[in-house]
């Protein structure tokens, strides 16, 4: 696991070094608040309750979360090919899984930290609404669970591409992709529907977290589609090894 | 210490290298020769475990990369024609990185970061961002994490690309320090930098070592016999008559002014002959000229230079079929 701590540890001092960090930060805490402003504090004159509005903030958080883990990810193998830094990993005794694994956590830390500094949102909410701590935890570990399932398609776009803009779209495409599924559900037949309803990455599965219900299903989800993609990364990364 | 067996790599159908067969003993420095597209890189890429081999095997200190992949990383140091560098990162602390990298403990690594920085002349450099750095100290920053984790077997692909005049001189002399430490292979289409930092040459063309050997050894290999060059005050007409007069001469031409040295070029009548014998004709030679009262100034023996050697090597296919089966046996 140290080669894992050395990959999280040069990731990071190069997101504190570059602006992207920062820009990212800024990005998601201007348009978070934003959100937070028109959909939970603004919005219709009736009065709504506080377990809505805090699903409504959430629900603009997912949105955010998904580009920023886009936006981290695209860089993490694409660049390193395009900068020719890769070969420096891949001739060092360190397991293709170390690296994936490695700048994987690299971008949770990130996703934790600027979605740690979103909180004073819904901790007003807590304070002056009635929501419980509960319904705040469930919500956040919806959004970072989603985060780290998007970081991961994006890493595996990244180890897919050369560069970091065609792993931007790649990565963009497929996890429009996965957002989309529910509508396919709608013009299907059972048990069609049910099946693509369940693939769908936000529809359903978030719904739950949104409204504070933690269900095992939705988290065993979440869990998959990462563990499928950084899987997908690491045996991109090997297959590498033939060309 | 290293040794390649029967190493191919294909892309798809198409033959890219191989296969190589060859053995290199612990501190020697090994140049792969070849023009651009020959195999070089791809071979590197190999030997540094970056690419795996379609076939073959490589085995260093006895031990198999495919078998102990780590073992053997943490065994090498590769310079790629890019260095692998991060621009943010500041030389030591890239260096430290590179160390860890390849399974250094903490302990003694700041150590021998220092010692690395003085080898490659950077202690001047290390608080600095390697993307502010001129591409001749990035080469070096390259070497530096290249030989961080005293590798066994240190690979350099075309060290000196891109360098000016004083780094090539400057590169040079890093290299010519390394060895003894470290086991090199170096690969490089500049053929004197081959010549002026290598103990064996590997002549790649088309994927595959057409023959190996010392510099001399490669001479003696593309031009069996014994070549000889005279410089001599007298008729050019006569000089030649004369020296192909001499038994085991098979040919003699004229060579043109810039053959002669520079304190007789002001004196036309002397002239520079180059002959091909079948043995050591020198003796001969003198008695021959002095005895047709021509004026001798030099009698010696001419090497034949790398340069005629190669472009012997890359230029002739039927040359490489019958080098082929000389260089195996070799």
């Amino acid at each position: 696991m140290s080669n894992v701590g050395l990959i999280v540890g040069r990731e990071l001092k190069a997101y504190v070094r570059s602006p992207l960090g920062y820009a990212a930060a800024a990005g998601v805490l201007l348009i978070d608040g934003i959100w937070f402003m028109a959909k939970a504090l603004g919005g219709p004159a009736e009065k709504r309750l506080s377990a809505s509005v805090l699903a409504e903030f959430f629900n603009g958080a997912t949105g955010t979360t998904a580009i920023l883990a886009i936006a981290l990810a695209m860089r993490l193998i694409a660049a390193e090919h395009d900068a020719g830094t890769l070969v420096l990993l891949k001739t060092s005794p360190i397991r293709d899984w170390e690296i994936v694994f490695g700048k994987f956590l690299s971008v949770m830390l990130v996703l934790l930290a600027i979605t740690a500094m979103t909180a004073y949102m819904p901790l007003l909410i807590l304070k002056n609404g009635k929501v419980s701590v509960g319904h705040l935890l469930v919500g956040y570990s919806g959004v970072l669970l989603l985060g780290a399932s998007v970081t991961a398609i994006g890493l595996f776009a990244s180890a897919l591409a050369k560069n970091q803009v065609v792993a931007a779209i790649l990565s963009a495409v497929l996890t429009g992709a996965m957002y989309l599924w529910w509508l396919v559900a709608k013009i299907a037949d059972p048990p069609v529907t049910e099946v693509l309803e369940g693939l769908a990455i936000h529809h359903l599965r978030m719904r739950d977290f949104m409204t504070g219900s933690l269900r095992l299903e939705n988290v065993v989800y979440y869990l998959a589609v990462a563990f499928f993609f950084l899987l997908a990364s690491v045996k991109t990364l090997e297959a590498r090894r033939w060309r | 210490m290293i040794e390649v067996r029967e190493l191919s790599k294909y892309y798809g159908e198409t033959k890219a290298v191989g296969p190589l067969d060859f053995t290199i003993e612990k501190g020697q420095v090994i140049g792969l020769l070849g023009l651009n597209g020959a195999g070089k890189t791809t071979t590197l890429r190999m030997l540094s475990s970056e690419l795996l081999p379609t076939s073959g095997r490589m085995l260093v200190d006895g031990i198999d990369l495919a078998e102990e992949p780590d073992q053997i990383r943490s065994k090498i140091g590769y310079l790629p024609d890019r260095p692998p560098l991060y621009g943010e990162m500041r030389v030591r602390e890239f260096l430290e990185f590179a160390g860890r990298l390849r399974g250094m403990p903490a302990l003694g690594l700041m150590k021998r970061v220092n010692e690395v920085l003085a080898l490659t002349s950077l202690v001047a450099h290390g608080d600095a961002r390697i993307d502010t750095l001129s591409h001749g100290f990035r080469q070096r920053v390259g070497i530096a994490q290249a030989i961080v984790h005293t590798p066994a077997l240190l690979l350099l692909d075309e060290p000196i690309n891109g360098l000016d005049p004083v780094q090539i001189v400057e590169m040079r002399e890093l290299i010519r320090s390394l060895r003894g430490e470290h086991t090199i292979v170096l690969s490089s289409h500049i053929l004197s930098e081959i010549s002026e930092t290598c103990d064996r040459l590997l002549v790649l063309v088309d994927g595959r070592i057409v023959t190996e050997g010392t510099e001399e050894e490669l001479a003696e290999r593309m031009t069996p016999g014994f070549d000889v060059r005279v410089v001599a005050r007298g008729d050019a007409a006569a000089i030649l008559e004369q020296v192909e007069k001499v038994d085991g001469v098979r040919a003699a031409r004229r060579l043109d002014g810039k053959a002669v040295a520079s304190e007789y070029r002001a004196d036309p009548a002397v002239v520079a002959v180059h002959v091909t014998a079948d043995r050591d004709v020198r003796e001969a030679l003198c008695k021959a000229l002095v005895g047709g009262d021509i004026g001798v100034l030099e009698v010696m023996r001419a090497e034949p230079e790398l340069e005629s050697i190669f472009l012997q090597l890359a230029g002739s296919a039927n040359d490489l079929e019958a080098l082929d089966g000389e260089g195996n046996e070799s």
